[in-house]
Formats: C-alpha cells, structure tokens, sequence
C-alpha cells in the first residue's frame, strides 16, 4: 500500500520524515480524516484543493507542491539544490539521521531557493520543507537563504518565503545559531536597498526561525492555524507550571497580539502575494503620482 | 567522551562567578544606567547605560543573573524579556547617534519562556535584534561571561568581536534540553556538551569568536583592568576602521560556508 507522509501521525514526522514515500495522487489510501472536522475527506478532493480542508484545516504540505501550488506554470528555476550539510561537529547519529531523511524525503536539505513567477511578477522564493527534519535550520539552509537574499539584492527582486521549522539544527551547534545572525544581515541589506520581503508563516514556525527571518518580513503573513512562537509549548509549560489555552501561539493569537499582518488561507495565497509584488514592483516606489 | 565540557557547563552557570554588573563596575567609570524600553517595560534581567573606558563615553549593557537569591530572582535568574532585548536595542540606537561604542556582556541560559513573553514578541525581539545589529555603524564588543545560551544570547552578540572567558559556554541548545530531545534522556547531558561543541576552545575553532579571555587568579584588579585594557586597544582600532559594517557582515557571511557541501 503506498504511504503518505502527511497521513502519518504527527511525532513520526517530527522525528524527521523518515516514514516513506512522498504525497502520490494515486494512494491506495482513498480518504484522510480531518483532525479539526472529523470528517473524511477523499484524497483527491484534499490533493485538489491543496491539502485545506472545507473547514478550513490546512494539513502540511511538501515544499515542492507549495511551488507547483504558487508560482506561474514553469517558472520555477532552483538555485543552490545541490547545497547539503555535511556533519561539522561529528555529531553522534547525525550522518546517519540525514541520510535516511534524504531517502524519505527526496530533498537534500531542509529549504528549497529559486526565482519564480506569480502571474507574472519576479521574484525569489524560498519554501522550508517540513519533512525535513522538521525543517530544522542548519548552515546549509543558512547558506541558501543568505545566497537567496544576495541574489535577489543584486538582481533587484523581491523575495517571498514560506517558513517552518521547530528552529535550529541542534547537530550542527553554534554553527546552526550563527544561521540566524547570517540570515538577518542578509535581509537587513536586502532590505536596506529597498526591496521587498513578505514571509508567511506556516505550521510550525518556532524557535530560532521564528527569532530571525520569519518575523523580519516587511508583511508577515501566516497560514490559518499555524503554531507561531518562540519557545516551545513543553518548554513554557515547564517553566511557568501552567497548562497552554488551545489558542496559545496559533497563528490567530499571534495577529491578535500584533506580531503579524494579516492571515491568508492557501487558496488566497497566490491572489495576495501577486498584488503585494504589483503595489511594489519588487521594491520602493520612486515616483508617486496618484494617477 | 570525558565529560569535560559539561564540567564547563557546570562552571559557567555555578555561583560566585563576578555577574555583568561586576564587569562594569570594575571596568569602566561613572555608570550612568538608562532604563526602559519605550514601548511597555523596564526588565531587570538586562542592565544598560552609559559609562567611560579611559576617558571616552561607551553605551554597556549587561545580562545580569544576580548574586544572592533574592536577587537572582529580581533578576529573572538572567532570562530577559523581549522589553529587555528592546532596550538594549534601543540604547544601541542612542549609542549609533552619538558615535560612541557599544560594549555588551552575555551572561544566560536563554531568553525568557513565559507566556508573558511570547505574548509580548520574545521572538520579534530577538529578530529585530539580529537585523540591527549586523548593521549598526558603531563599535561592538560582545563579550560572553557565562552562559550564553542560543538565541536569548545571541541577541546581544551581532558585534565585531566576540570573546568568550575561558570557561563561559556558547550553544544552540542547553545540554539537557538537547539530550531530552534526542535521546529522550536529559541524564545523557554530559554526553550531549561533549557533542554541542559549547566551550571556548570550540566556538574558537569553530571560527564563532575571536578571542578567549583566560581566567587565572591574578587579584580582581589585574582581571577586570587586563579586560579593559583589551576593549580600549579593540575598540579603538575598530573605530578606525572605515569599512566596519561590511567587516561584521562578513564576519558572520562566513560562519557555516565551508562546513556546506555542493554535490552536483
Ligand atoms: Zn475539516
């Protein structure tokens, strides 16, 4: 019977993605059974309509469908896909752990980086892959996302990324937590030339992701339901001695809290993101008429 | 495995150990400190303000942990909070303005996890931290006297210089928090700071910070005045330098490159 990653219960994926093949259209599985509605859902329909339920429930999603789902037909031109990690502590299992999470996932790291269009408008793209190790941020995609603001810099483009991560890669040490310091220098001159950075925030976007380029958008725009936050919700809990509202670090109580600008469903996505890139062309206006 | 950088681990968060506000009471003269962030608090867990090194004004700020329990816990055990994070921010912005440098010691095993504090940004703060810093057009030393624990340190280490005390530790993660992650076993902690690289001696050779401060027992003068001596001959060497922010842009460009492979 032929898996599908996003059916896997959730702390096998967390455990790296490590449970098989990718999301097929032709699964032997017909139906998924939505966590937020409970009702079952044929996978055709949930492929169709991009993995969001009619509830409104976003399921994850693989980074390369968030692609095909965003950008104009074809447009997608990766850049730095053949950047990976190699193992620079020595770290115990790592090698290893990396390894079968390629096998599992199809993807060398855990961002994909390239140029794109969205109906017509230019721009950068990166989208973080939760079924890579949870999207966990070492200096490979911190060498790509940095890579990804200097091009798009230079060729005066604005970039969109989608984030998820449970935050840096432990297995890389210090080396990982210098990704955020390498990554917001990036944006800060990206930014700094007047261009554009929209980040939108996807299920779950914590730790040091959340404490650099996630919440560095000049829009920060989030996914129905997304876990937004910095420290973990075991860590809090431990900490205060307190049990967590339902609603803590949703992507909804983050807008209500003002770290966010707006939360857009995915079938909006593209639709947003294009108008965005239109009102700016990519960066600062020049002239301002009011013609 | 020896175990020998949990040792360090355990030296670094031990008591006793001189405290942020120690540093500069004894390095520097005429602390003026400055509180708040502007935007909704004051937190005790950073200290911050104005003060001279020689003769010329420097803006320091501090992680400070406290001393007694009384004031460990007024203190927030040196966790700050996102006001924390703005208001040094901030006095790094009044520093920029007047041309003076900017001397920060890092001392905590991270940022502040409460629900207070996701609530009030922790992870915007620290952000916008990174984002500034990398660019401010003033001198910044960052010098870990402790703990520097992830981004919660990090926040106040985007400088120039980074120098670490012989035995102060530098990680992504706590020990126990990375051995309950992966091994499901927080008591496989040693095993976990032998694998982190959180020393000195590591971050060095990992090419994270520049310098290590030794901490022999040479009679509280000589320490913190050898310290200061160190900062001055720095900073004014780095206020010499016309490309600056290009070099701390650079500084941190580099961190991780070699480490990435590039298989066709
Ligand atoms: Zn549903």
């Amino acid at each position: 019977m032929a898996w599908i990653n996003f059916l896997k219960p959730k702390n096998q994926l967390e455990e790296g993605g490590r449970s098989g093949v990718p999301i097929q259209e032709d699964a032997g599985e017909p139906e998924k059974k939505c966590p937020n509605c409970h009702k079952n859902i044929p996978l055709s329909r949930l492929w169709a309509d991009n993995l969001v339920c009619s509830c409104g429930y976003h399921f994850r999603m693989k980074a390369r469908q968030r692609i095909r789902m965003l950008a104009d037909k074809g447009s997608f031109r990766e850049l730095y896909g053949q950047m990976e990690a190699g193992n620079p502590l020595d770290f115990p299992g790592y090698t290893d752990k990396v390894e079968t999470v390629r096998a599992a996932s199809g993807e060398r790291e855990a961002v994909i980086c390239g140029t794109a269009k969205i109906q017509g408008q230019s721009l950068c793209l990166f989208v973080m892959e939760s079924y890579f190790m949870m999207g966990s941020m070492g200096s490979a995609v911190g060498e790509k996302i940095t890579s990804l603001f200097e091009y798009a810099a230079r060729h005066r483009l604005a970039v969109v990324g989608f984030t998820v991560s449970g935050g840096a890669r432990m297995q890389e040490g210090l080396l990982s937590l210098m990704q955020m310091a390498k990554i917001s220098a990036a944006v800060k001159r990206h930014g700094d030339a007047g261009l554009l950075y929209i980040s939108v925030l996807t299920d779950p976007t914590t730790g040091g992701v959340t404490a650099s380029f996630a919440m560095e958008g000049d829009i920060i725009l989030a996914e129905p339901g997304a876990t937004v936050g910095f420290a973990g919700k075991r860590v809090i809990e431990q900490t205060t001695r307190k049990s967590l509202p339902k609603e803590f670090q949703k992507s909804e109580f983050v807008l209500e809290h003002g770290f966010i600008d707006a939360i857009i469903a995915r079938p909006n996505q593209r639709k947003l993101l294009a108008e965005l890139l239109k009102i700016h062309d990519g960066g600062r206006t020049n002239e301002w008429s009011g013609l | 495995m020896s175990g020998a950088a949990y040792d360090r681990v355990k030296i670094a968060r031990g008591g006793g150990r001189p405290t942020g506000r120690d540093y500069i009471k004894n390095i520097f003269r005429g602390f003026i400190e400055l509180h708040g962030d502007r935007r909704c608090g004051d937190d005790p867990a950073i200290v911050g303000g104005i003060a001279r090194l020689g003769g010329s004004p420097v803006t320091v700020i501090a992680i400070e942990k406290g001393h007694t329990a009384a004031e460990r816990v007024a203190r927030n055990f040196g966790a700050p909070n996102p006001e924390g994070y703005r208001k040094a921010l901030r006095l790094m912005k009044q520093a920029e303005k007047f041309g003076r440098p900017v001397v920060c010691f890092v001392d905590t095993s991270g940022a502040s996890c409460t629900i207070g504090a996701e609530e009030r940004g922790q992870g915007q703060a620290i952000a916008e931290n990174l984002m500034e810093m990398s660019t401010l057009c003033v001198p910044i030393i960052s010098i870990l006297i402790g703990e520097g624990g992830s981004g919660g340190a990090l926040a106040l280490a985007v400088a120039d210089r980074v120098w670490m005390l012989q035995n102060a530790v530098y990680s992504v993660i706590s020990p126990e928090g990375c051995a309950s992650i992966l091994w499901k076993d927080s008591s496989m902690a040693a095993a976990a700071a032998d694998s982190l690289k959180l020393t000195a001696e590591d971050a060095k050779s990992l090419g994270v910070i520049e310098r290590i401060l030794p901490e022999s027992d040479i009679g509280q003068k000589e320490y913190y005045d050898r310290i200061g001596t160190l900062l001055m001959r720095e900073l004014k060497e780095l206020s010499a330098d016309p490309d600056l922010v290009a070099g701390r842009y650079d500084r941190f460009r580099r961190i991780g490159r070699k480490q990435v492979k590039e298989k066709p």
